[in-house]
């Protein structure tokens, strides 16, 4: 919302400057987003007089014009082919910028065709105040010479420009504005009195509402004998100061009460009006609209309509058919009350943002229809002249708005500001509310143009809001005594570790959107309807993520494509699996690219183990027994079939993928190298138990030396050594403490189709040192067939493996 | 007597002389070696007389001590020397560079870290909700009726309808979850929420997805007055500097009286200093939560109140480390996180500093 200084002036009587009023608007609740000032951009300009104007001796269409100027008289040679002698100009010195053509004059006194000329008199282009180029600026002969050009042509006014929050459709009129800022101290409101017109006859137009909730109340009147052209000097200005085009009289008038009393209003050419004019609601009817534009007019659509045809959409726009021109005669002012809903969505259907939808769809004041109608009469009779109608009102104005019991106590409990009785009745009146005291509190009723406010709250902002939130005393918040919880959950210590983990890695962390482009979805997996956003930004960002990944990949690509190759990223962050609140799931993805990396170590590029890697270290961080979990498959198809693995705990609890990703997807992606991932569900490791305190338990160390054996075991290639790893531990929990895989050998000396895996274990004794017997207890080889479930071929040095088979 | 003089003079000249291990154990055994001369010498005590023994004993025994240090030190003598030979030809060139992984932490998890610590001081818990929200959660328990143009504020992004025509929407903030958790669980309530938000925006100061961290602090005293004080400390010690704070009133939905608070700052050169200056920048949204809020989470107002705030991360995260581009954030560049990043071994906290 636009308004100018003197404009508000009108309204509110102060001496305030416009550094005052910004600053009282602003800690009113009124946010001003800027402040311009014409005078700013002309104030090297001023009027001058043209003393003679000769033609240039060298040139036909130049003159060489003596100025009297306020910086003496100079000679300023002009192409215009209205310069003449007598003339009162606008006068640019020498240096001033012009801003019509974007380039500051020379500093110094130019030559044009041989003749000296010292600055410049300017036409309205010039200027950015006009089209007219085809000559200079002809002035009012009375301007004084040497008078600044702002105050010469009233521009010296400035325009506050502030944000219209949407439980203030009032503010959407310069009046409402000013009584505000008159309750913040700032000055007297002074709007007069609205003067009724009394109409000389009865009303020639039968006005009827069809459509009671869509519009309650029109009032209309009828103007005879009208005469509209342009409007008059001051209400154009008025208007083009805040960015209105004046049109004509008859519609300058509207836009004006439009922004003084937010209170929008219609003008119809009476003689296109055919019998009643009706309020109703749209049969599908198509109609041209003011802006020339065909709409077609449903039944959730408020129409005005006479017998033949839909004169407009009521509270959005006319239609143009009757719409004034300057052959108008006689008209008829519509002052009515639209509902806001439907507004709003006929606004919606129709594209169609106006002034009038604007105002009608926040509420308008129920109270000013027919005050509204009376103040355009009032300024139509003064600029076109005409003879008015009685008024006729079709429906009833709504009721206003209910009055709020007020406990005056409440404004202490909310606020934490006391005020006194006397301050608040004091600000509320000022405000156009009323207040009588009851046994039980207040009962303050609100004005019309107030329906946002309901209750006490609501009181309350307004009592903050005036007396100043600048003047609330700040207390800190007392936080409660004794022991507290920790306030982190669970969840969020084990991401935050992990995170942690994963960057000492070498890892950076990347945020990355949560929408991704519905054919990458696809290949991870994601991709479904449910998932799909109906306005996405671009076809890129379409759907919602099914994994990370796939903005990561894309970043590493991009990083390599600029140079800089071997991104190592990873990411926490929320993937969808469906719509719902619990389709989401927390995740920690990562990628390396694995460019070859030359290295005068040899290549240390990353693999699918580097992956694995990532995993574990991101695992314990989150206090995972990595030892225990199982491995087994990836169930993605995005994942390279061979180079992938699967950290689970038992047979549904999946923690992690990992490996490389399958090579058709990245080229699918346009990822140009292999590359290495994991993804990780933090939300499926178990809770970190609370335990009852928090001391770790006696530590009991054998000072015995733990044995060493090593075996080796030969099985098909492609059975896992996380299996038989497992089942050696297993052979006896106690005295095993670790296994070692040190060699995986294929070659000479192991058959084909089968490798030896050859592991250090560690038997470690609790009581007393083991004997020969008892490590061959453990080692001794019976039951050997049974190592078949294993895959066992053959065991060499010599093996466990009854224990083995006795678990199972 | 002389015998026993040459033979030590024959063997210390021979030990010193040794030039290798070898040959000094070789000199070691034909002295003290079980035939060795010394050793030879030694046997034929027993056949003396005890005059004899008395001088011969000693002397023998002198003879064989002193040799047998004089190898032990030429041998640890040798044995550094071979050491310093060996290595010799050892040297690496310490020159050479070796990997260093080291990662970085975005700024964006960085901050919002920050503001957990800083708001858990306070006794705020960190709460947390889904990105993909109902309507009611998003705007009609927030006080945005169907309709209404408060809904105009935000530029929402909705997912396609379902069977029955209902549109989820992508959370414009991260307010739905203070009504999951009013409608969830008694007073009191101290929570912040940190979390992605969406709107349908995108330029230079405008991502479709950005983060916020709402607070919400519910009971039966808290007034606006606490709101100030709490954001004021916040504010203060989020920057980590004495910041001059502004509360001026707003309007939002679902606060009732609703402010916003702006910071002061000033412009030297490219770079926004927070704190002090000539000029004023909005940096949150809050107020009192609206009765009808409460009350669409079943709270009663008559009986319970408190504040909400809501605030931008990305920005906040600009101002305070000069970052100069929002959307770089989200594109990451390991340029970028190497420049804006944090070392992972920095925890935020009150005791050590935020960063």
């Amino acid at each position: 919302m636009k308004f100018t200084l003197s404009w508000l002036k009108e309204h509110l009587e102060t001496d305030a400057t416009i550094s005052e009023v910004v600053e009282a608007m602003t800690l009113a609740g009124l946010e001003v987003e800027g402040v311009e000032n014409p005078a700013e951009t002309l104030k090297e300009f001023s009027i001058a007089k043209v003393v003679s104007a000769e033609k240039h001796p060298d040139a036909d269409r130049l003159k060489v014009c003596q100025v009297d100027t306020r910086d003496g008289r100079k000679q300023i040679v002009c192409g215009a082919p209205n310069a003449r002698a007598g003339m009162t100009v606008a006068y640019a010195p020498l240096g001033a910028y012009i801003p019509g053509l974007d380039f500051s004059l020379d500093k110094k006194p130019r030559k044009i065709r041989g003749v000296e000329s010292s600055g410049m008199m300017c036409s309205s282009k010039e200027m950015e105040m006009g089209d007219d180029h085809d000559g200079i600026m002809d002035l009012d002969a009375s301007l004084e010479m040497g008078m600044p050009l702002a105050d010469a042509l009233k521009l010296n006014d400035p325009v506050i420009d502030f944000e219209v929050t949407p439980n203030r459709p009032d503010w959407l009129g310069v009046d409402n504005i000013a009584r505000d800022l008159s309750a913040t101290g700032l000055g007297r409101w002074i709007t007069p009195k609205i003067q009724s017109v009394q109409g000389s006859f009865p009303c020639p137009v039968n006005i009827e509402i069809d459509a009671q909730d869509a519009c309650p109340v029109f009032a209309g009147r009828v103007i005879k004998g009208v005469k509209n052209g342009p409007s008059p000097e001051w209400l154009q200005a008025k208007l083009k100061a805040i960015g209105v085009k004046p049109i004509s009289a008859l519609v300058d008038i509207t836009n004006y009460i439009s922004y003084d009393r937010a209170r929008p209003l219609h003008v119809y050419d009476m003689s296109k009006i055919t019998g009643t004019l009706r309020a109703r609601l749209g049969k599908d009817e198509t109609f041209t609209a003011l802006d020339d534009k065909s709409y077609t007019c449903s039944d959730d659509m408020c129409v005005i309509a006479d017998d033949a045809r839909v004169l407009g959409l009521g509270g959005v726009m006319g239609g143009a058919h009757s719409g004034c021109s300057s052959e108008t005669v006689d008209v008829l002012i519509e002052s009515a009350y639209f509902d806001p809903a439907r507004t709003r969505r006929t606004g919606r259907a129709t594209g169609i943002n106006s002034d009038a939808k604007y105002r009608f769809e926040r509420g308008v004041d129920t109270g000013f229809v027919r005050d509204g109608l009376e103040m355009a009469t009032g300024l139509v009779l003064d600029i076109c002249g005409g003879v008015a109608s009685e008024i006729a009102v079709a429906g009833e104005v709504p009721p206003p708005p209910p009055p709020i019991q007020f406990d005056p106590a409440l404004n202490e409990r909310l606020s934490g500001i006391y005020l006194s009785d006397e301050q608040m009745s004091t600000i509320l009146q000022a405000l156009g509310f009323g207040i009588a005291e009851t046994k039980s509190g207040w009962t303050v009723s609100v004005p019309s143009h107030r329906r946002d406010c309901t209750q006490g709250a609501d009181l309350v902002e307004e009592l903050v809001r005036i007396h100043g939130l600048h003047n609330m005393e700040a207390k800190s918040l007392s936080v409660p005594a004794g022991r507290r919880e920790p306030l982190a959950t669970d969840l969020q210590n084990k991401t935050r570790t992990a995170r942690r983990a994963l960057a000492g890695a070498g890892l950076s962390e990347a945020v990355t959107w949560s929408f991704v482009a519905d054919k990458f979805a696809q290949i991870f997996g994601g991709g479904s309807e449910d998932l799909l956003l109906d306005n996405p930004i671009s076809s890129d960002l379409n759907c919602m993520r099914p994994t990370a990944l796939i903005h990561l990949l894309l970043a590493g690509q991009r990083s390599a494509d600029k140079g800089y190759s071997g991104a190592a990223l990873f990411e926490a962050g929320p993937t969808y699996q469906s719509a719902a609140p619990d389709g989401q799931t927390p995740t920690i993805a990562g990628i390396r690219r694995c460019e070859t990396n030359r290295h005068w170590q040899g290549n240390t590029s990353p693999d699918a183990y580097t992956a694995k890697q990532d995993v574990l270290l991101a695992l314990a961080a989150m206090g995972a027994k990595t030892d225990t979990l199982q491995i087994s498959k990836p169930t993605g198809s995005y994942w390279h079939p061979g180079k992938s693995g699967r950290l689970q705990m038992g047979p549904k609890n999946i923690l992690a993928d990992f490996g490389e990703l399958h090579p058709g997807v990245l080229k699918k992606m346009g990822i140009n190298c292999p590359v290495v991932a994991f993804e990780i569900w933090p939300a499926t490791l178990p809770k970190t138990r609370k335990k009852a305190g928090k001391s770790k338990g006696a530590l009991n160390i054998s000072d015995l030396m733990p044995v060493h054996r090593d075996f080796a075991f030969i099985v098909p290639t492609d059975s896992s050594a996380d299996t038989l790893i497992r089942a050696v531990k297993g052979a006896d929990k106690a005295l095993i403490t670790h296994v070692e895989l040190f060699d995986i050998y294929q070659g000479k000396g192991v058959e084909d189709g089968y490798k030896s895996l050859a592991l250090d274990v560690t038997l470690s004794p609790k009581d007393q040192t083991l004997t020969d017997k008892e490590i061959d207890g453990v080692c001794a080889p019976k039951r050997r067939n049974q190592a078949q479930n294993y895959g066992v071929r053959t065991v060499r040095s010599c093996a466990f493996l009854y224990r083995i088979n006795s678990q199972h | 007597m002389s015998e026993l003089d040459d033979l030590k003079t024959k063997y210390v000249k021979q030990i010193e002389a040794a030039s290798d291990l070898a040959s000094l154990d070789a000199i070691r055994v034909a002295a003290l070696g079980k035939k060795g001369e010394i050793s030879l010498q030694m046997r034929t005590l027993g056949q003396m007389s005890p005059a004899e023994k008395k001088v011969m004993g000693p002397a023998l025994n002198g003879l064989k001590t002193e040799i047998s240090s004089l190898v032990e030190s030429r041998k640890t003598t040798l044995e550094t020397q071979a050491l310093n030979i060996a290595l010799a030809n050892e040297t690496l060139d310490m020159s050479l560079p070796v990997p260093t992984p080291q990662g970085r932490l975005h700024p964006v998890m960085q901050v919002m870290e920050e503001m957990a610590v800083i708001f858990a001081d306070q006794g705020f818990r960190v709460a947390e909700g889904p990105d993909i929200e109902d309507d009611f959660h998003n705007f009609t328990a927030l006080n945005f009726p169907p309709g209404h143009p408060a809904r105009d504020m935000h530029d929402t992004f909705f997912l396609k309808p379902d069977s029955s025509g209902n549109k989820m929407v992508l959370r414009t903030h991260t307010s739905p979850v203070q009504i999951r958790t009013m409608m969830s669980q008694k007073p009191p309530i101290r929570i912040i929420i940190p979390g992605r938000t969406y709107r349908c925006d995108s330029d230079q100061t405008h991502t479709p997805m950005f983060h916020q961290v709402e607070g919400l602090v519910i009971d039966k005293t808290t007034h606006m007055g606490h709101l100030k004080g709490c954001l004021m400390d916040f504010i203060s010690a989020f920057f980590e500097t004495d910041v001059e704070v502004r509360f001026r009133p707003h309007h939002f939905p679902f606060t009732e009286p609703s402010a916003e608070m702006d910071v002061r700052y000033e412009r030297v050169g490219n770079e926004i200093r927070i704190g002090q200056g000539d000029e004023w920048m909005e940096i949150l949204g809050c107020g009192m939560v609206h009765p009808d809020v409460l009350r669409n989470c079943g709270l009663d107002p008559d009986e319970y109140q408190g504040f909400a705030f809501g605030m931008g991360v990305d920005r906040l995260a600009m101002l305070k480390y000069g970052i100069p581009d929002l959307r770089d954030m989200f594109a990451p560049d390991p340029r970028w996180l190497g420049h804006y990043g944090f070392s992972p071994l920095l925890q935020a906290n009150l005791a050590t500093g935020l960063s």
